[in-house]
Parts: C-alpha cells; sequence; structure tokens
C-alpha cells in the first residue's frame, strides 16, 4: 500500500512540476532572440512566475519520493513503474495546458513509455 | 507569428542541448561525487571540508555547468514548444546512453534493453512526425 501511495506521488509530482514549469515558460513567452541579454532578461521574467516556483516544489517532492521508494523497492521496480509519468505528463498536458497531441503523438508517447519500462527493468 | 519552418529548426537546435547536457551533467556530477568518496562524517567541520573538496572539484564544477545549460535550454524550449512533444523526444537519452556504454565502454546491453531502446526510437520517431507546438500556430 505504501509502495502503490508513494508511486502515485512520484508520478503526481514529477508530472505536475513539468507541466507547471511548462505553464510558467508559455506565460513568458515563445523566445525569439538567443543573445544573451535577451535570455537573461527571459530567465528574469520566468524566475517571477509563481508557476515556475511550484513546478520547482513539485520536482524536489518527486525527488525525496523517488529516494525514498529506493530505500524500499528496487530500482528494477522503481524506475521502469515510474516511466508512468510519461503518459500522466501528456494526458495533463491535455488537459490543464491546452495541449493537442494527435494520435500518432500518443502512440509515440506510448511506445516511449513502455521502451523506457523495458529498458530499464533489469537492464 | 514565427513561421512552421522556423519554429521546427529552432525546437530541434534546441533539443541537442537538452539531451547532450542532461545526462553529461548526472554523469560528471556522479563521477565526480565517486572520487571524493561515500560521505561517512557528519561533523560540521567534515561536512565543512566535504563542500570545498565538492565545490573545488572540476567534475563537479563541468558537471553543474552542464546541467545549468540543460535547465536554462529546456526553459527555453518550453517557452513555445508542448510538454508532450518535449518530454517524448528527450526520452532518446536512453538509447544514446546505451550506444555510448556499448561501443565506447564496451558495456553488455542485454537484449531486453535493446528492445526496449528500439520501442524509445521507435516512439520518438512518431513523436517527431507531429508538430512541436499545438499551441502555439505554426
Amino acid at each position: 500500500m505504501r509502495t502503490a501511495l508513494c508511486l502515485a506521488v512520484i508520478v503526481f509530482s514529477s508530472s505536475g512540476g513539468e507541466v507547471s514549469i511548462s505553464h510558467a515558460m508559455k506565460q513568458v513567452g515563445e523566445v525569439r532572440s538567443f543573445a544573451i541579454r535577451s535570455l537573461l532578461a527571459f530567465l528574469q521574467r520566468a524566475l517571477r512566475q509563481p508557476w515556475f516556483w511550484i513546478g520547482i516544489g513539485l520536482l524536489a517532492l518527486n525527488f525525496f519520493s523517488l529516494l525514498i521508494l529506493l530505500s524500499w523497492e528496487n530500482v528494477s521496480f522503481v524506475i521502469p513503474a515510474s516511466a508512468l509519468s510519461y503518459v500522466t505528463g501528456a494526458l495533463a498536458a491535455r488537459l490543464l495546458l491546452g495541449e493537442h497531441p494527435t494520435s500518432v503523438r500518443w502512440a509515440g508517447i506510448l511506445l516511449v513509455s513502455v521502451g523506457v519500462a523495458l529498458a530499464s527493468f533489469g537492464g | 507569428m514565427t513561421s512552421h519552418g522556423t519554429l521546427r529548426s529552432k525546437t530541434y537546435a534546441l533539443l541537442v542541448p537538452v539531451i547532450l547536457f542532461g545526462p553529461a551533467g548526472n554523469s560528471l556530477l556522479g563521477k565526480g561525487m565517486k572520487q571524493i568518496g561515500a560521505v561517512r562524517d557528519y561533523s560540521p567541520a567534515a561536512l565543512a571540508a566535504l563542500l570545498l573538496r565538492i565545490f573545488t572539484s572540476p567534475w563537479i564544477l563541468l558537471g553543474i555547468a552542464c546541467l545549468l545549460t540543460f535547465l536554462v535550454s529546456y526553459m527555453v524550449l518550453l517557452s513555445w514548444a508542448d510538454y508532450s512533444f518535449v518530454m517524448p523526444v528527450s526520452a532518446i537519452t536512453y538509447a544514446i546512453t546505451a550506444f555510448i556504454g556499448n561501443r565506447l565502454l564496451g558495456e553488455t546491453v542485454t537484449p531486453q534493453r535493446w528492445l526496449g531502446i528500439a520501442l524509445i526510437c521507435l516512439g520518438v520517431a512518431c513523436v517527431t512526425q507531429t508538430p512541436s507546438s499545438t499551441t502555439v500556430r505554426d
């Protein structure tokens, strides 16, 4: 039970953190110039976005819950199971960020998710 | 509004540092920390000495520089590209790590891992057939 709960926290915090950061970057707006001054201005605006810090907080939660789960279970279980976050991340991007993944992209995401699980399991 | 071609070129140009610097940074940090050795003494003086060794290790400083480059590239990329595009495409690092480990470092890669890597490559190929942004009109 505690393993399932910790795994749920890992998957939720990974997808939630990345989607929050993605949302913050979309609010900052598309980077069009790669001059150092423009990039520094972009970073300054990004660091002022509340969603950026919410994302960082969730990724920190992800890191520590991953460490906790790794102290209970083998890495060959933990990493493949966390590959589920590829699917939950895409679902969150669809529902919360308004992205429109096509069926080809969904197929690709599923293949990547299964591939990561296979490549990490006992590899 | 950025044209479709420009957006696509920008996306792939930024994916390169995301794919290369993330794993490189982690590997360099790992190498640096292994050189420093396991932490056994947790007294304030020992921890201060440890921090000094960490932040003067060339491997760790190079690792931090790589991870900062990764983070900035990732943030810039997400300023226009879909998360549901960037996330699966960056899984190609699994394939690159396995190829480097196998070809350059002579590591054994199990058939199951090769199968996983083949699926990842196929998945990435599918995702790259789709537009990098479905929210920004490109």
